[in-house]
């Protein structure tokens, strides 16, 4: 039996459920689906691209290849720029927009506000960066024969970085305060304010790290297939439904969801053609509204 | 230099048609957002699917593709209003009662399906190239540009009219009454008896049943129609009209609908003039930009819209 489908689809899967982590997490903490969500994930990329590309100039030896990879050292440190620079501007775009809406209350405003971000950045990007799409590197990633199917180095990559972010994430969610604050937030902001805890700085906190990891996310994409201005807003419609297949705040709902839409895509894409591919998330999307609308490990209202 | 008035005045009407088909859509959005506070991201697929619906009906045979009917115009955009409407139906039934955005995340993902289905499924769509040789209605004049300009002027103002005349009747009748008492409390309007899904749904599917109808006018005034007229950024002109002129009322509709064509065409002049050609691309991507900065400005400014919502107490009595 061919198992490349299945495991490109795994792969797939696993960089998808990072985006959807970014959605989990603020979705469930501040309770609305942020549209701009794609956004950050390019943003991240053009991050890495722009520092990547400066410091493979300045420091030759950090734009040397990993083995059999197109990656670089000087890639792994444009990951923490463009990270850095996406939790950066969700926490702008939190101060500037969302964070007067909040007060005025109705949290639909706040999502419709989203969608005019997103289309507003995406703009920016386009007007900035031209729409041609930009590579990390002109070089190919050979896919190396692990008997069950082929692997390029930079997919095995990416999956490392999958894992490497999902455990962090996983260990601040239960294993430190502010994690705890953050469910505390997501449950009830008023009663997290009664005891104590500082809900704007749990906000913010959650901008950034949602922020953040939309924006390795988005430079995991940018390796395995091209940094664009459309990137993320083509990938938010799967990050959306991966993240609600799982059950909104759940993480490990996220990755389960994601791996669920990958593999769901690379299904469809073997069966009915690559044009396809955008049609599985809703069908999920739907499926799980349907039946089971908190998700697989969300709890009901 | 003598100034070509007729072709300036063949401008105008083409500029104002446009407004007019735009406004039905943006009248459809007010009776969702403005009237009932439902997110609708997904606009642009609602018109198209009306637009689609229409251009199927009337056009004559197409050698390997559905429809070509031959029916009359007006066959048409009943047709687009109740597919427009039925698919909405069924994205109402299916998501409104969940939490509010979800309402607006399938709406999404709808957008992203029916772009699929109108750039793959040829044989239903046309794919890529669209639709082409649509009736026109008076389409013998089109040989004198104005005389047929003026006359589309006409009658989709008649259409506009009388859409507008029907939903100020809506929205001051006791349905009108109660989808505005949903969005500003849920609980009270239960708690008297309304059924906030069943009234969500019905403001729902005949918004949705506007934005087919605004498809189809588009389609009957232009001629050709293809999945590029139909991207998000249609639907964010939309709601940037809707914001700007004023949410909850229809004249703020229309008002936004004529500001944001004008700067939509105005900003397409410009960056036409000014940029050189191979900047023409982000051209068009600093105008989603200016409309974004002016929705924005309208937002910081005027929170309600440039015609603002009349809070009544009761007719006879004007809120404090």
């Amino acid at each position: 039996m061919n198992l490349q489908v299945p495991v490109d689809g795994v792969i797939d899967g696993a960089l998808l459920a990072l985006g959807a982590a970014g959605v989990t997490l603020t979705y469930g903490t501040l309770r609305f689906g942020n549209f701009a969500h794609g956004e950050l994930v390019s943003v991240g990329a053009y991050g890495a691209w722009l520092a990547a590309g400066a410091l493979a100039t300045l420091v030759p030896m950090l734009g040397v290849t990993f083995d059999g990879a197109t990656a670089t050292p000087a890639l792994l440190i444009g990951l923490v720029v463009g990270a850095l620079v996406a939790g950066g501007l969700a926490l702008a775009v939190d101060a500037l927009v969302y964070r007067r809406l909040r007060a005025r209350g109705a949290a639909i405003n706040i999502v419709m506000a989203s969608f005019g971000v997103s289309m507003a950045l995406r703009a920016l990007l386009e007007a900035g960066f031209g729409a041609r799409p930009r590579y990390y590197s002109e070089d190919l990633s050979i896919a190396l024969d692990l008997q069950v199917a082929r692997v390029s180095p930079d997919r095995l990559m990416v999956v490392a970085l999958v894992m490497v972010i999902f455990g962090l994430l996983a260990l601040g969610a239960t294993r430190t305060r502010l994690g705890r604050e953050m469910r505390a937030v997501g449950e009830n902001p008023s009663l997290a304010a009664i005891v104590g805890i500082d809900v704007p700085r749990v906000v913010r906190a959650t901008w950034m790290v949602g922020g953040a990891v939309a924006g390795a996310a988005g430079v995991g994409l940018g390796l395995l297939v091209q940094v664009r201005p459309s990137m993320g807003a083509e990938l938010l419609l799967p990050m959306f439904a991966a993240a609600i297949v799982g059950g909104i705040g759940s993480l490990r709902g996220a990755l389960v969801g994601g791996l669920l839409v990958g593999l769901g895509e690379a299904i469809a894409v073997q069966w009915a053609g690559p044009e396809w591919r955008a049609g599985v998330s809703f069908a999920l999307l739907v499926a799980v509204l349907v039946v089971r609308p908190q998700g697989l490990f969300g709890r009901a209202p | 230099m003598s100034l070509d008035l007729v072709g300036l005045a063949t401008y105008g009407c083409s500029f104002l048609v446009l407004v007019l088909v735009q406004s039905v859509a943006c009248l459809g959005l007010n009776l969702q957002w403005g009237q009932t506070g439902l997110f609708n991201v997904g606009v642009a697929a609602i018109v198209a699917v009306g637009s689609y619906a229409s251009a199927l009906v009337t056009t004559t045979v197409v050698e390997g593709r559905f429809g070509g009917y031959g029916l009359p115009v007006v066959v048409g955009c009943l047709t687009a209003m109740v597919v427009a409407g039925g698919v909405s139906a069924l994205i109402g039934v299916l998501t409104l009662r969940l939490r509010s955005d979800y309402l607006a995340i399938t709406t999404f993902g709808v957008a992203v399906v029916i772009d699929l289905v109108l750039r793959n499924v040829s044989a239903l769509t046309g794919g890529p190239l669209g639709i082409g040789f649509i009736p026109r209605p008076f389409e013998g004049l089109a040989s004198e540009p104005l005389s047929f300009g003026v006359v589309t002027l006409v009658w989709v103002g008649a259409v506009v009219a009388l859409v507008y005349g029907v939903l100020e009747r809506l929205v001051a009748s006791p349905w009108g009454r109660v989808l505005r008492a949903l969005r500003e409390d849920e609980r009270a309007a239960a708690a008297l008896g309304k059924s906030p899904v069943r009234y969500r749904l019905e403001a729902f599917v005949v918004g949705g049943a506007l934005m087919g109808l605004s498809g189809a006018l588009f389609a009957h005034t232009l001629g050709f129609i293809a999945p590029e007229n139909f991207t998000s950024a249609l639907t964010f002109e939309l709601w940037a009209m809707l914001i700007v002129g004023g949410a909850g009322n229809n004249l703020g509709a229309l008002v936004g609908s004529a500001i944001v064509v004008a700067l939509w065409n105005l900003t397409g002049l410009l960056t036409a003039l000014v940029l050189p050609a191979d900047w023409q691309a982000r051209g068009a991507a600093l105008r989603i930009v200016l409309i974004g900065v002016l929705l924005a400005l309208v937002i910081v400014i005027r929170p309600r819209g440039l015609v603002e919502e009349r809070v009544a107490v009761s007719r006879d009595l004007d809120a404090p």
